[in-house]
């Protein structure tokens, strides 16, 4: 999948459409903003604006397909903990606070630690990737984030050599989240050792070159491009380094639905719906799904020998 | 269509015939909001990312709907005394049946663009789908029964056993809605509330009549208590 060729303007430096409709408001707001500020406001109105992403490396773990549009990426997805409609994290995700931040790392390694945005910023130059994105919902997005790889970060606290999974757990706060037991609160993903060692997996910060918006996660979320969308967990508040494979929320509400592994795989359905075709957004007809979300010629060798079918 | 008549009538509210066709030109035109609304979004791209799930989301939910304001009509007459709700039963019950051919026509046109091995696998393969399936194709014989003259044809009691399938086919539509939620049952489990009191209702008011019957001089010659049956036919 690695790009033939990358096109010659980087997805950031478009000004997105909608934005670009949106200039008068912008200004209004930003005047808005100022005001507030100077009569002691509310400073989270500015806190979106507070971070740079600064200049971005160019990736070559990029797909060259037409991106997703900003405004399905950011007003269709998946976050249970702002309701379970696809249109709800962006009415509701608005109420999380998401600066200042902290990610503890803890567990099997040698240096555990906390993270602040600032450090996490610094971990590893911020890139630019455009990735698919497979929702076990059978629909799927190219979508391109900013991000650094997850390596990157466990490099820096050290993993022990009894560490083989990783737990990733995300914000849940009642007061600014549902609060009906839809799942089993924090929601919690896991991935092994080395799928998340793996350069492909991506620790996201950022979304069509800007921060990240509150509804795709933010400020911190994990992107695993070749396994389905649950697994990228988003709001990441605590990462911990296991020697036994960590529960995973979906993996508990429906083992038998919802595996462990849960790699995009065209040949194991469902039990309730097939997995062998997706629409692309913005697409009529459906197309394949492919082998490992297209990525298997990067991972698949990581699952040699193993079952697909048994480790779903 | 047919119903038995209440042994007493209470305060019998008719409505003139002209009346009566007013409701019915007004609910009509009501039970299209939905599918206008549908269609002002289309044309206006307000479908959102996912257009086709939209359209699939809308039509089943008002088939569901549709189905639950037909069940309802018989306990609100019972309730309120209004006996021309009754006239307007078989216009939802059809709207029902037209909610769930948009439905329908969704999965096969839009979703599966005509891949009828995709279809015959769903069928088979989802359980989901096949109550879904299941419901619409046990729709289709009411639809086609509801003129006057299929209900002379088969005659009230065979009419009204034929259409006493509707109670099965909401609960399959009820069925079709939890099995295919990923988590979030909270929705389905509100249709689900809903047609448990439609049919309660139902059943609490047959035992009633039974003791009633129970209670009551010994029945007619035949040895089968029954309620006067007469198909409700317009005026």
């Amino acid at each position: 999948m690695l790009i033939k060729h990358a096109a010659d303007i980087r997805p950031s430096e478009i000004t997105a459409p909608e934005l670009y409709a949106d200039r008068r408001r912008f200004l209004r707001l930003a005047g808005a903003g100022t005001a507030a500020l100077a009569l002691g406001g509310p400073a989270e109105l500015l806190a979106a604006q507070a971070r740079d992403l600064g200049p971005l490396v160019k990736s070559p773990f990029t797909v060259g397909e037409p991106l997703t549009p900003r405004k399905d990426v950011t007003r269709y997805n998946n976050f249970y903990e702002f309701g379970t409609d696809k249109s709800d994290p962006a009415i509701n995700a608005h109420r999380m606070k998401t600066d200042p931040w902290t990610i503890k790392v803890e567990g099997l390694v040698g240096k555990p630690r906390s993270f602040d945005l600032d450090q996490i910023y610094k971990l590893a130059p911020l890139e630019e990737r455009i990735y698919r994105l497979r929702c076990v919902e059978a629909w799927s997005m190219v979508i391109p984030w900013v991000g650094f790889p997850l390596s990157a970060l466990l490099k820096a606290v050290e993993p022990l050599g009894s560490a083989k999974y990783v737990e990733f757990v995300s914000l849940f706060d009642p007061k600014v989240m549902d609060t009906r037991p839809v799942l089993d609160w924090p929601y919690k993903e896991g991935l092994r050792l080395d799928e998340a060692m793996h350069p492909l997996t991506l620790m996201a910060v950022g979304l069509y070159g800007e921060v990240l918006p509150n509804q795709n996660g933010a400020p911190v979320r994990l992107v695993v491009p070749w396994k389905y969308g649950f697994k990228s967990a988003k709001s990441i508040v605590t990462i911990r380094l296991t020697d036994k494979q960590p529960n995973t929320s979906w993996n508990d509400a429906g083992p038998g639905e919802y595996g462990f592994y849960s790699n995009v795989n065209p040949d194991v359905d469902h039990p309730r719906w097939s997995q062998a075709k997706e629409r692309r957004i913005g697409d009529f007809l459906k197309r394949k799904t492919l082998p490992f979300n297209g990525y298997a010629d990067q991972v698949a060798s990581m699952y040699a020998g193993m079952d697909l079918r048994k480790n779903f | 269509m047919t119903a038995t008549t209440p042994p007493r009538s209470p305060s019998i509210k008719a409505l003139s015939a002209g009346k009566i066709s007013a409701l019915k030109m007004l609910i009509f035109v009501l039970s299209l909001i939905p599918v206008g609304l549908l269609l002002l979004a289309f044309f206006q791209d307000e479908l959102g990312a996912n257009p086709i799930e939209t359209i699939t989301h809308a039509t089943g939910d008002w088939t569901l709907r549709f189905l639950l304001i037909t069940l309802a009509v018989t306990p609100l007459r019972k309730l309120t005394g209004w006996h021309w709700l009754l006239r307007m039963r078989r216009m939802l019950g059809l709207f029902t049946f037209f909610y769930a051919v948009l439905h329908f026509g969704t999965y096969i046109v839009l979703d599966q663009f005509f891949d009828w091995r995709a279809v015959v696998l769903d069928v088979l393969k989802r359980p989901y789908i096949t109550v879904g399936f299941s419901a619409f194709v046990l729709l289709i014989p009411l639809a086609v029964t509801s003129t006057n003259a299929m209900v002379r044809r088969l005659g009230g009691r065979r009419w009204q056993a034929l259409h006493r399938s509707v109670y099965g086919i909401a609960i399959l539509g009820v069925v079709h809605y939890w099995w295919l939620v990923k988590a979030d049952v909270f929705e389905p489990l509100i249709y689900a509330l809903i047609l448990a009191v439609l049919l309660g209702l139902r059943a609490w008011w047959r035992e009633q009549e039974r003791v009633r019957q129970r209670n009551a001089p010994p029945p007619s010659a035949t040895g089968r208590s029954q309620g006067r049956i007469i198909p409700i036919l317009p005026q």
